[in-house]
This record gives structure tokens, C-alpha cells and sequence, in this order.
């Protein structure tokens, strides 16, 4: 019996009576007819290796799901990582429109078919808008780290300086990031990124340093408020000040979720705020779940150093219609090749979405309350670790969410408790050895909204005997 | 009234449901959703903890947000995924050089819905992601049998920042190498990330234009562009135009001969999985636009995956953390002895892997082949009859197959007409088709349009495009004034300044909207 030809589900003209249809229609005998332009020593003939195709649905599905299952994961573990992708509550309503093929499988429709996600994303510019207190943005960035390199070139071509300061605490995976996109092959565009020292005691950063580093050259200074290690900068204003005195850009980093409780930037002199969207409804996905954003007051000089996609509202030609428009393309690559302002292309819009639909549920009560839970979950964590024997806290200040837990009295590494907590079906707190210098036997632990009293103090039980 | 199955017509209205902005729909005290509250033991123990917020940081004014109820909230957002035209819905073939491919369902759910991948930290101890990495490990070596390459890294969250992350790898190459290159060569039908991510690293970009005839630049020109400043050429084969330059080899050696590095931008591979391989065309390193070719969706832009692939010593040069196997489990490595670091948080977008280990699963090596076969066929079958709509037109390689794609252009209409690409665009969306993308800016073919019918259409679906694009013509020729007020059907009309210029009538936000509109 011949052998019959696989025709495949995703792929419909593989059904072979249509393929010889088309094949006829276009005057090809067989598949290399319709290659003829590639030259023989390019093609390749051989089998790949690739396992055959595992044709049905089912057991595809079984198949992925069995090594999936090799996982553990923050449903079945209780889990006390952050460190930039902390777990959190995400509404029901947020994975419903998430999902929805619609905005799942779009793509660069201009706004009469694609209406709708434009009337999305500019109601996420919005809402974001009011938790950072500015009015513009582009649309986000890859993640956090990215929308801090960005908001630093911004701050270089704005004031066409070539050094910025960033905190020594910040998020060290940041810091390559970021040090790679400073990074140039001309020498005369090279900018310079000096690193602010911190106070040991508080962890904020320390003050007389950034007084010594600060002068003219410097086109931005960064902090990060929450800081990457959880701790919260109370002399906001009088950095603010500083900083615009010498005519730099006041770049603040911050976790969108605080902003029901804490200040928004803007209100203490942040110039150009940034973050990830991470907290506002995006899944821990092993860390697909990231966007960065950068936001501004409207001012020209700000609007034309976005590197991104800015959409807005536009005029209609129906009176009364909402429509939306793609605002000052030239800025762009697309539109400019070489000459834009840094290169764009795929982000991750469709966290946008994610993120209109959870502020829009949460309200301005929601976003006070989720403030309020992260902040007394994480200090009652805290304050009850801080009370195991030969374990402290490593830093006096004030902090949210997260807070680094020094063990180095304790005679036990960080990978060894770890371990143990693991065996225990408890992620523990990320461990900081090698992360900066002096934090060896410090973990980084982040309790959230979603961390109930018993989860922390099941925590606290095995760690005391733990460390027994 | 069903679709006409002679003329493969149909009546078709979008949604409109002239949604309010979100803020217009707020009720004062309505809740959208509660999250958990404090614990009451933990409140009391806290009781007398004063500054948990230093006073300058306690937010001063509750935050502006909209109180909805949560059915309206979830009303409004399916009303507005109603009113967009994803592939799910739309025959989207019209967004040529990077039509997106079906995103099958089984891999959407499983994404989304088991906690093995949803509901998985990033920091977990390797010991607890071993299946993940698996699927790493096993997706690396499926792309790296597809390209030849040595070594793939999964970091960059789209195509433009995989060429980017090259760019940044030839920059640290010659930095160890002890040498001073400062220019980049591409080809102006290549993707304008091709010159910008180069120039964000500080490069200078030469974009050179194609030979009239052939589509892309001679040899001849290639060569006299390059020089012991050349650090490396970043070009696509086939461009934007879909014609396969088949010398294309001794463009690279030619690169090779000055000492430069040759970067392949393959975000589109389409037509040519399991057909032709970057390494027997003498590529360094190249990137693979995983939400493309190989079926995640595009999300209306990311996230994504520019899957990079390196080749003899640049693999060494790929972010870190690297995944390896050691026999036994799945490791990752965050000492790769010259690399260049990090270029994106974490392991990248690592629900696309999944996905992207699915579909090739799904396929296997034949199917592989079998799909770039049909994103080819498609494409000539498709070429074939639209050249005969009248007003089209095709430049370069005259007689020539194509590859996944074309760009077309409407000039002889617009001359008999007035009426160009912009136009039957704005008309597509009337008979349901989402979109056509027109072409990269400079547009150098006038009046372009560029369609990519992949793997994913069937015949009936290319035909009911054509059908549309043939209707159109004929109105254009014949009713134009349904044209110029077009679109009828979709959820607004036409918008005067899509593309706005001046910074000083940017409303990018409700709060700017009522201060321009004077609303309270």
C-alpha cells in the first residue's frame, strides 16, 4: 500500500489535491521547481533532525505536559522570590481579555480594523498616566532594564551630556543591561555610568557621594523607589532638587503596585519616571511576564526623545467619533532608518492590555488596599525572621515588599537554607552572594499580597530549625 | 446571507460599539474587584508601628482611576477586542515580511493555563525548572539543525533586539580582537533595524540601494562598500521584495575577505526552513523572529523572541544565562567566557519556547519543510493572479520565483485613478480584511503593497484576498467616491491625523483630553 501524505492541520494546502492544483497553476513539477532561484550547493537536502511530528492534538499536548511536569512552581510551592517578577494577584477578568484571540493575534492594523486595541492601549496610557501623575508615554519597552537604558539616552540627548549615575544597589541584572546600551563604538557617544555608593546602615544611597559625583556633565541621576532590595528613599525632593540643579534629568524607578500607597515620582521632582509593569497583572511565566515603561509631562522636548511608538487621541473626520493615531513617527526608526532615535520594533504591547484591564478593576481603592496587604504582610515577615536567633535584617530603613535577610551570623549559607526550605516546599528568598560586594549569606525576600500569615509563619518555623 | 461563493464576497460590518474611555464609565464607589486584606492578626500585631511609610513618600491624593463594576469592566474590553481584527478573525495575509502564522490553540492554552509554566519564578532552583530547560535545551538544537548554527540564545524579546544583541557581539568581537571598525553595510530593502539597531550601538550605517534589475545590490557595489572599517554586514535573504539573491555566498565571502563579520537577519524564514541554511551561506550569526515563523502570536506587537543563532567563535559571545545539559540535568550556565552579558531580565519571554517546542514537535522534521513548501506556494500562486488585477504592477527580477513574499505596487492606478496604496487600504477593512502593510519607509517602489500569504491560508483564503484586492480595483476605477470615503464598515471612520507631527497636538492620556477639551 502507498504510503499516504501527511497532511497537517496548521498548514491546509498540504492537502495534496489542492497542492497539485496550486502546483499546476504555477507551473512547478515538484518543490525544488518553486526554489529554482536558489543554486544547487544551497540546498539543503538531508533529513533534519527533528524527531517525527507527533500528528494529534492529544498527544502533543500529553506529551508537553509530561515534561512539564519535571517543574515545580509558586501554585504548589510557597514562594518568597521577587527580585523584579514578585507573585501577585491576577484578576480572572485580566486572563479573559488577555487571551482573547483578538488582541492575542493582531498585529500592525492602522486604527479602523484595530480600533479597539487602540482605544485600549490609550486608555493604559491613562490610567498609568494618573498612578505616576504625567501625561505621556510610548508604548513599553522589553522590560524593566530597557526602560531605564532608554529613559538614560533619553536624559543624554536632552541634555547632550554623556555620564549618568545610577545606585550601586540597583537591580544587578539591570546593570549589564543597561551598561551594554551606554556602551559605544564611537568614542565621542560613549556615555559613562558611575555607580552612587550606598549607606550601609539604611541602604539609601548615600548623599555625600552623589554630591561629589553630581556636576554639569551629568545629563541624569537614577534611583530606584522602591529600591531593587525594598527600600524606601525618603529624601526624594532634596535628591529631586539637586539633581535639576545642575540641569540633569531626575529618573525614578519604581513599582507601579506602591503607587495606591506611596507617592508618585512626579510629586518629588522626578523628571522621567520608569518601572515594569511586572506588579500590574502579568503572570510569573518564568519571567515572560515584563514591560518596561517611561512616562512624562507632554513637554516637546520630552515627547521627541521617546524612542517608541506614541499613540494617542487624533481628530476624527465624524464628529464625536473616538479615533486614535500613531503620533510623531518620525522620531522612529521606521521612519528613519539609522537616524532614529535608537532602534524599536516588537515590545510587548500585548501587556498593555494586561495592564488597562487590571487598573481599570482595581480602582483607586483596589490599588490603596494592595498597597496596604504588601506592605504589613512583608514588615510582619520581616520583623518575625528578624526575631530567629543569629538572623537580622540587613538594613534599618523603612521598605516595601521586599527586605534582604543577613544569615551570616548563622554559620549557614544562603544555597544551604535554601535547600532545606525546598525540601519543605518553600521557595526561599534570592540569594544575593556575589551580587554586590559584602552581601554574602544575604537573601532577598519578597512577601506579597498574596503570602497569607500562615505561609509566613510556616516560613519562620523552618527556618528556626533550620538554623537550630 | 452567506459569502458568495462565486464572487467570494461577503457582507461584512466590524463591530461598533462606540465605547466611552474608560474613565466616562466610572460610578464613584463601585469595585471592580477586591484583593486580599491584611490578616487581622497581623494588623493587630502591627498596630503600633508608626512610619512603615516615611512621611514624604505617603501618596497625598488617592489615585485617579476609574470605579467600575466588574461586568461592565469586562464588557468593555471584550467590546474592544470585538472592534480589533487578529488573525484568529481576519484573513491577514497583507502583512507581508512578517504575516503572522495561526497560533494553534493547544499551545495558547497550554501557555496560559498550566502553572508549570504560568506559575513559575524565573529564580527557582535549576533543580525545579529541569522541565523548562528541557525545553530550552531541545528547541536550541531543533534551530540549530534548521540554520547550522552552533549555538542559539533565547534572550532577545523580538527581532529588532536579537539584531541589536548582534550588533553589540561584533562591537565586543573587535574590541578583544584589538580592532577599530566603525561601519555597518546593509541593503535599504533590509529592515530598518538592520540600520537602526547598529546605530544605537554606536555604528555607521552605509544602507545601499538595489540594482534596478535585479532587486538587490550587484556584487560589485557590495564590494565597493566594503573596507577595513567594515565591521560587519546585517542583510536579509530574501529582502522585503521576496527575490532570493542566489549569490548570496560570495556576498559574504566578500565581507569575510575584509575581516567583517556577516550577520543574517532571518527574522522571516518562512520559505526557507529545511530548504537552505545560513551556515553553508557562510553566515556568523543570524536571529529567528520566533513570533513569526515559528507561530507564537504577535500580541499587536511583542512580546516576542529573537531567537539568536551563533556559529563558530561568536558562540562564545551569546548572553548569559546559556542552557546546557550534562548528561544528566539541565544546567544554566552564567559564566560564558567572552559574553556579552545581559540585553533582557531573566531567561527571556519563555512561554514562546514553549510554544515554539510544541509547533515543531508538531511538525517534525518533514512538516518543517512541508510548511515552508506551502508559505512559497501560496505565495507564487498568489503572485500569479494578483499581477493580473488591473493597476498592479511588480518591479525587479522580472520572470523571477519569489520566495514567502512580494511587494506589488498600485502606480498605474494611481495614475489612471488618483487613487493609491493608502486608499485601498483604508478600503480592505470594509470586505474584513485587517490590514495590508504598504512597504518600509523610504517607499522606493511607489504606491507599495506587500503580502505574504505562509503556510497558515489555504487556497480559499488567498483567493477571498484576491477577490477583495480585485474588487477594489474595480472600484477605484469605476466607484471612487466609495473609496475616498471609505472605510463604511469598520468601527470608526476616517481619522485626519493618524500620523500626527507636532508635539504640541500630542493627546496621549484622558487627563490631556480634558484639558484640551476643557472637560471636568
Amino acid at each position: 500500500m502507498k504510503e499516504e501524505k501527511v497532511v497537517y492541520p496548521y498548514i491546509p494546502n498540504s492537502n495534496p489535491e489542492t497542492q497539485r492544483e496550486m502546483m499546476d497553476f504555477v507551473g512547478a513539477k515538484d518543490m525544488w521547481d518553486l526554489y529554482e532561484e536558489i543554486p544547487e550547493e544551497l540546498r539543503y537536502k538531508e533529513k533534519l533532525a527533528i524527531p517525527d511530528g507527533i500528528l494529534d492534538e492529544f498527544g502533543l499536548k500529553k506529551h508537553v505536559e509530561k515534561i512539564l511536569a519535571k517543574n515545580k512552581n509558586c501554585d504548589e510551592f510557597t514562594n518568597f522570590l521577587g527580585a523584579g517578577c514578585a507573585q501577585h494577584f491576577i484578576p480572572a477578568v485580566v486572563d479573559e481579555i488577555t487571551t482573547r484571540g483578538e488582541f492575542l493575534t493582531c498585529y500592525g492594523a492602522e486604527s479602523w480594523g484595530d480600533h479597539g486595541k487602540y482605544q485600549a492601549f490609550v486608555e493604559y496610557n491613562s490610567m498609568l498616566a494618573e498612578l505616576l501623575d504625567t501625561e505621556v508615554m510610548s508604548v513599553p519597552q522589553f522590560d524593566g532594564g530597557q526602560a531605564i537604558s532608554t529613559a538614560m539616552a533619553m536624559a543624554c540627548r536632552i541634555t547632550d551630556r554623556k555620564k549618568v549615575l545610577v545606585p550601586e544597589l540597583m537591580n544587578p541584572g539591570y546593570k549589564s543591561i543597561l551598561e551594554n546600551y551606554m556602551h559605544s563604538v564611537q568614542d565621542e557617544l560613549e556615555v559613562q555610568v558611575e555607580y552612587i555608593k550606598f549607606e550601609p546602615e539604611t541602604g539609601r544611597i548615600d548623599l555625600a557621594d552623589l554630591k561629589e559625583k553630581l556636576n554639569e556633565d551629568v545629563a541624569a541621576v537614577m534611583i530606584e523607589n522602591p529600591g531593587f532590595l525594598g527600600v524606601l528613599e525618603d529624601r526624594g525632593e532634596e535628591i529631586g532638587e539637586l539633581v535639576t540643579s545642575v540641569g540633569a534629568e531626575f529618573v525614578v524607578y519604581v513599582n507601579p503596585i506602591s503607587l495606591g500607597i506611596l507617592e508618585a515620582p512626579a510629586n518629588y521632582g522626578a523628571t522621567i519616571t520608569c518601572g515594569d509593569l511586572h506588579s500590574l497583572g502579568l503572570h510569573l511565566s518564568a519571567g515572560n511576564g515584563q514591560a518596561g515603561f517611561i512616562s512624562t509631562q507632554g513637554e516637546a522636548k520630552y515627547l521627541n526623545n521617546y524612542k517608541d511608538f506614541i499613540y494617542g487621541f487624533a481628530e476624527p473626520e465624524v464628529e464625536g467619533e473616538y479615533v486614535f493615531g500613531n503620533m510623531l513617527i518620525e522620531r522612529t526608526h521606521y521612519s528613519r532608518r539609522a537616524f532614529g532615535n535608537e532602534y524599536t520594533g516588537t515590545g510587548t504591547n500585548l501587556w498593555m492590555i494586561s495592564a488597562a484591564v487590571y487598573m481599570a478593576l482595581m480602582g483607586p481603592k483596589g490599588m490603596e488596599e494592595v498597597g496596604t496587604t504588601i506592605l504589613y504582610n512583608s514588615r510582619y515577615a520581616a520583623e518575625k525572621i528578624s526575631r530567629i536567633p543569629n538572623v537580622s535584617l540587613k538594613f534599618t530603613s523603612p521598605f516595601f515588599q521586599e527586605f534582604v535577610v543577613d544569615f551570616s551570623q548563622s554559620g549557614k549559607t544562603v544555597q544551604e537554607i535554601n535547600k532545606q526550605l525546598l525540601a519543605n516546599e518553600i521557595f526561599g528568598g534570592l540569594d544575593l552572594t556575589g551580587c554586590y560586594e559584602d552581601f554574602d549569606h544575604c537573601a532577598l525576600y519578597c512577601v506579597t499580597e498574596v503570602n497569607t500569615r500562615e505561609e509566613i509563619d510556616f516560613l519562620v518555623e523552618c527556618l528556626e530549625k533550620i538554623l537550630k | 446571507m452567506g459569502q458568495d461563493q462565486e464572487t467570494l464576497l461577503r457582507d461584512f460590518h466590524q463591530a461598533r460599539w462606540s465605547e466611552p474611555i474608560i474613565y466616562e464609565m466610572s460610578t464613584p464607589g463601585e469595585r471592580g474587584v477586591i484583593t486580599p486584606a491584611v490578616d487581622k492578626k497581623i494588623k493587630d500585631k502591627l498596630r503600633n508601628k508608626e512610619n512603615m511609610i516615611p512621611e514624604s513618600l505617603k501618596r497625598k491624593k488617592m489615585v485617579d482611576l476609574p470605579e467600575i463594576g466588574q461586568m461592565r469592566v469586562n464588557r468593555h474590553y471584550m467590546r474592544l477586542s470585538q472592534e480589533t481584527l487578529g488573525n484568529d478573525v481576519s484573513v491577514d495575509i497583507g502583512q507581508g515580511t512578517c504575516t503572522m502564522k495561526y497560533s494553534p490553540k493547544v499551545q495558547e492554552h497550554l501557555v496560559s493555563r498550566n502553572s508549570n509554566i504560568a506559575s513559575v519564578h524565573p529564580y527557582q532552583d535549576e533543580s525545579t525548572i529541569q522541565g523548562l530547560l528541557e525545553i530550552y535545551y531541545k528547541t536550541e538544537q531543533y534551530l540549530k539543525e534548521i540554520s547550522g548554527m552552533d549555538a542559539f540564545s533565547f534572550q532577545p524579546g523580538g527581532g529588532a533586539q536579537a539584531i541589536y544583541t548582534n550588533a553589540v557581539i561584533v562591537r565586543k568581537y573587535f574590541e578583544d580582537k584589538g580592532e577599530d571598525r566603525d561601519e555597518i553595510v546593509t541593503t535599504i530593502f533590509s529592515h530598518p533595524a538592520d540600520a537602526g539597531a547598529p546605530a544605537t550601538c554606536g555604528y555607521k550605517v552605509i544602507d545601499l540601494m538595489h540594482d534596478k534589475d535585479q532587486g538587490y545590490p550587484t556584487l560589485e557595489a557590495f564590494k565597493a562598500a566594503l573596507s577595513e572599517k567594515t565591521a560587519a554586514i546585517f542583510i536579509t535573504n530574501p529582502e522585503d521584495t521576496g527575490i532570493f539573491n542566489p549569490r548570496i555566498k560570495e556576498y559574504v565571502d566578500a565581507a569575510h575577505e575584509v575581516g567583517a563579520v556577516a550577520v543574517y537577519d532571518q527574522a522571516n524564514v518562512n520559505g526557507i526552513m529545511g530548504i537552505t541554511r545560513a551556515k553553508e551561506a557562510g553566515f556568523d550569526l543570524i536571529h529567528y523572529n520566533l513570533h513569526k515563523t515559528f507561530s507564537a502570536p504577535h500580541g499587536g506587537m511583542g512580546p516576542g523572541v529573537g531567537a539568536l543563532g551563533a556559529r563558530g567563535v561568536f558562540k562564545d559571545y551569546i548572553p548569559v544565562p546559556k542552557v546546557s545539559f550534562d548528561g544528566e540535568k539541565y544546567l544554566l550556565e552564567h559564566e560564558v567566557k567572552q559574553s556579552i552579558g545581559k540585553v533582557r531580565s531573566f531567561i527571556g519571554n519563555a512561554a514562546i519556547i514553549v510554544r515554539v517546542y510544541m509547533w515543531l514537535r508538531s511538525l517534525g522534521a518533514d512538516g518543517v519543510r512541508e510548511a515552508a513548501k506551502c508559505a512559497v506556494l501560496n505565495n507564487q500562486y498568489a503572485i500569479k493572479k494578483i499581477s493580473q488585477i488591473r493597476g498592479v504592477t511588480m518591479y525587479y527580477a522580472e520572470g523571477k520565483r519569489r520566495i514567502e513574499q512580494c511587494r506589488y505596487s498600485w502606480e498605474q492606478m494611481k495614475e489612471e485613478t488618483g487613487l493609491g496604496t493608502e486608499d485601498v487600504q483604508r478600503r480592505l477593512v470594509d470586505y474584513s480584511m485587517e490590514h495590508y502593510w504598504e512597504s518600509h519607509h523610504p517607499h522606493i517602489v511607489p504606491e507599495p503593497f506587500t503580502l505574504e500569504p505562509t503556510d497558515s491560508y489555504s487556497k480559499k483564503d488567498v483567493d477571498e484576498f484576491i477577490a477583495v484586492l480585485e474588487k477594489i480595483s474595480w472600484e477605484c476605477y469605476n466607484d471612487p467616491e466609495v473609496i475616498r470615503t471609505a472605510p463604511h464598515n469598520a468601527p470608526c471612520h476616517g481619522i485626519k491625523n493618524y500620523y500626527e507631527s507636532d508635539p504640541a497636538n500630542v493627546i496621549c492620556s484622558w487627563r490631556q483630553y480634558k484639558k484640551k477639551y476643557g472637560i471636568d
